[in-house]
């Protein structure tokens, strides 16, 4: 047992079990279990969904296969486009808003404390306490569209959560082709930066992969159709009251992060920038911007998981039935406890899963490399 | 002799409810205004059982949201409630009954001598494969168009016979600078109005073979009522799914619509918030097309397996079921009684009206509250309905609903 050959590595070992066991049981047991779950036709047959020994069936990937093509699960797939809407501006808005509020702070204005409260203070409130002022605001009636009147203006008559307006509408059937049309984008951008960094092993695969990628698009991609009739999907603009009210409750925590990022930049190279002849947006765009990144990384990262799950403020601002503010969260909900579809609703979480995945995997693992690097 | 028996009887009953002891948990959704008609059973149970605990498990939310998915959680982790209320019907059968979780109660019908003492359309909707699971305790009636007659009577037009008439009164209003004649609230409620639709399009018979699987949704005359639908809709108001229930009803007591298609608790909303006089302040009218016809949603109680206090329940559900029990309620919910044998004169004047329609009409159930489809299907109808608001394409909402009635194996 060389593991153990140390006391103090031993007593280490006992002290995280209990975490490790529980962990293992209460995450990853689960997380297994849920997999399992999807796989099967829980909840298909209603006399076996919430009976005491249910006989369940191993199906296979059928319940993924209907999420993404059935007739029925149409309301998935707005809610994945949603998702995606949703996630690309509520981080967009939080970066900007919460950068911009940083900056401002950084100048050490009169009241520095006061305000820095003021615009955290919005994150300290739950999303539920958020949600349901922001539905009162948003009342197509009231609130917001009210405010114009105060100056003379008209009303306004924006519908807000209760619009059914749909914008930049793409064909389910499309998504294959432009999946890959962006992947291959993202590809030819690391294949660019490696050859600049002088990676050329690396950057001959991300291109030869790109050059296969494209060549599959446009020889079969557009071939590929899950669906046999045009479904198409959009942007809600429902969902821009969503934003705002997301985007007013955590931009406060993006500028916290950017402030701390700001101050953490010695004043020696600002004024070694300034006394190289840099105008204020040089020093910004060469120097403050730069170093500024990793934290828009961690920004972007924290905010994208967030956006991903969000569950509660839709729930308290427009209701888990209202379908155009819809998220597969909600859908989650809705399909195994009210639905009992129990084996749809594991599959929908199991998606869920992944796309969090997707963000979080990427950037733990780029941290734990440049730790080991360290 | 027949007295002796019946003194002894009553002797016997005396000293028994004397002698049960124990406990009895009640699990509903009845809180806020339902909660002093709860109050009223529950103190009625005790005045008869003085030794037994009552214990009031109530999960607030609008038509059980919250408490049904609480519910779920108990009975899957093997702790179910005494007894809990359900929508009757599919709600009932098509989760926990057909999951064999509930014991069959047709003996206690028959004993008490219920089976001619509620009518025989409600008994059918309460079966499953001739067993009775569930006692109804109200009854609610969900086909009722509202309006104020004073009102109409200065714009001039008759509360609409079909829904043809309908349309036509609704061109008439919109003529004389009414916007939206018809008022209509967040999403559950447009499924309401969905449901009444169904009826008045499709009558009574084909409704009711829809939920059989003797009617296929694609058929196309079921694809007909979404095509009314989309028209009824026209004359809604546009701002629907920001709006609750009351405060659809409201802008029509404001006069910014005419109509309004809602469950008649919103008779109970008018005349005790509102403080309005049935037939003065609000006036009402079967929905369009669904006259003789009574489309009813009831609340239940059940006796899940596997209880500890099985006979309490028993105790309880005999209340329930009971002239008096049912007396004692439904004045103060706003509803009627399930029997048809209950006294008028403790009733307001809609729920005299209600009463009457109840023992003649022809009874059918509601889809929205749980009696005809299960919750499988239910869930997902916001789906189907989903698609034709975004589409407005008939034929597609009707082949959605044929896929999930198939899905869910409906009417098998």
């Amino acid at each position: 047992m060389r593991w153990f050959n140390n006391k103090d590595t031993l007593y280490g070992f006992l002290v995280i079990l209990p975490s490790l066991v529980l962990l293992g049981i209460f995450v990853y047991g689960f997380i297994f279990q849920t997999f399992y779950t999807s796989l099967t036709d829980w909840g298909k047959d209603p006399a076996q969904a919430l009976s005491a020994n249910p006989q369940i069936r191993f199906i296979g990937f059928e319940n993924y296969r209907e999420l993404f093509t059935g007739l029925v699960d149409s309301r998935f797939r707005q809610d994945l486009v949603n998702t995606f809407f949703f996630t690309v501006f509520f981080i967009l808005g939080c970066l900007v808003v919460g950068l911009g509020l940083a900056i401002v702070l950084d100048r050490s204005p009169r009241g520095e404390g006061f305000f820095r409260t003021v615009f955290l203070f919005p994150m300290s409130l739950s999303f539920i306490v958020t949600g349901t002022i922001w539905r009162w605001m948003l009342q197509p009636e009231g609130g917001v569209n009210q405010l114009p009147t105060l100056v003379g203006l008209p009303k306004g008559e924006f519908a807000w959560l209760t619009s059914r307006e749909q914008i930049w509408q793409v064909s389910w059937n499309d998504l294959p082709f432009i999946t890959a049309l962006v992947v291959s984008a993202v590809l030819i951008f690391i294949a660019v930066s490696a050859f600049r960094g002088g990676e050329r092993r690396r950057g001959y695969i991300a291109s030869g992969s790109a050059a296969l990628l494209l060549l599959w698009a446009f020889t079969l991609g557009r071939s590929l159709q899950p669906l046999p009739y045009d479904e198409p999907h959009g942007f809600n603009l429902a969902f821009i009251g969503i934003i705002l009210a997301a985007v007013w409750q955590m931009s406060g925590y993006t500028m916290a992060l950017y402030l701390a990022g700001l101050r953490g930049i010695p004043e020696e190279l600002r004024e070694a920038a300034r006394v190289d002849g840099a105008s204020e947006w040089q020093l910004y765009q060469r120097v403050i911007f730069p170093l500024l990144a990793p934290i828009t990384l961690s920004a972007m990262i924290i905010l994208g998981h967030i956006s991903l799950k969000i569950f509660d403020l839709i729930f308290a601002m427009a209701g888990a039935d209202n379908a155009p503010t819809d998220v597969p969260a909600l859908l989650m909900y809705l399909t195994t406890f009210r639905a009992n579809q129990i084996a749809k609703g594991a599959a929908i979480g199991m998606i869920l899963l992944l796309l969090v995945a997707a963000v979080i995997v990427p950037y733990l693992y780029s941290q734990l490399k440049s730790e080991v690097r360290r | 002799m027949k007295k002796l028996f019946l003194t002894l009887a009553a002797l016997a009953l005396g000293t028994a409810g004397l002698a049960q002891s124990g406990k009895l948990e009640i699990f509903s959704w009845w809180a806020g205004d339902e909660g002093p008609a709860l109050q009223a059973l529950i103190d009625l149970y005790k005045k008869r059982y003085p030794n037994v605990e009552v214990i009031n498990a109530t999960v607030t939310g609008g038509s059980g949201v919250n408490a049904r998915a609480v519910l779920k959680t108990r009975m899957l982790g093997g702790d179910p409630p005494d007894s809990f209320q359900v929508h009757a019907g599919q709600e009932l059968i098509g989760t926990w009954v057909v999951a064999d979780r509930m014991e069959d109660l047709t003996p206690l019908f028959n004993q008490e001598g219920w089976m001619t003492k509620f009518p025989k359309g409600l008994i059918d909707l309460l079966s499953y494969k001739g067993k009775i699971y569930s006692v109804p305790v109200n009854i609610h009636r969900s086909n009722v168009m509202w309006y104020v007659p004073a009102k109409l009577r200065e714009w001039g037009v008759q509360p609409p016979k079909t829904w043809a008439e309908f349309l036509t009164v609704c061109q008439t209003l919109k003529s004389k600078g009414l916007e939206a004649p018809l008022a209509l609230g967040e999403n559950w409620t447009q499924q309401h109005l969905w449901e009444s639709v169904a009826l008045g399009v499709l009558g009574a018979a084909d409704y009711a073979n829809l939920w059989t699987g003797k009617l296929r949704f694609n058929d196309p005359k079921a694809v007909a009522v979404w095509n009314t639908f989309g028209r009824v809709l026209d004359c809604a108001n546009k701002d629907a799914s920001g709006l609750s229930w009351q405060q659809a009803i409201d802008r029509v007591l404001e006069g910014r619509a005419a109509f309004n298609i809602m469950g008649d608790w919103a008779a109970g909303y008018m005349t005790t918030t509102k403080g309005l006089k049935p037939g003065e302040g609000f006036g009402w009218a079967p929905a369009p097309g669904t006259a003789g016809v009574f489309m009813m949603l009831s609340d239940s109680f059940g006796l899940p397996k596997g209880v500890k206090n099985r006979t309490n329940v028993l105790n309880w559900l005999r209340l329930l079921g009971s002239k008096e029990g049912q007396d004692t309620f439904n004045p103060l919910k706003g509803s009627i009684a399930a029997r048809t044998d209950s006294d008028p004169s403790k009733y307001n004047a809609y729920l005299q009206s209600a009463m009457r329609d109840w023992k003649s009409n022809r009874i059918v159930g509601s889809l929205v509250h749980g009696a005809v489809a299960p919750e499988s299907f239910m869930s997902q109808f916001g789906t189907v309905m989903e698609i034709y608001l975004s589409s407005r394409n008939a034929q597609a909402a009707a082949n959605a609903a044929q896929a999930i009635a198939t899905q869910v194996r409906l009417g098998q």
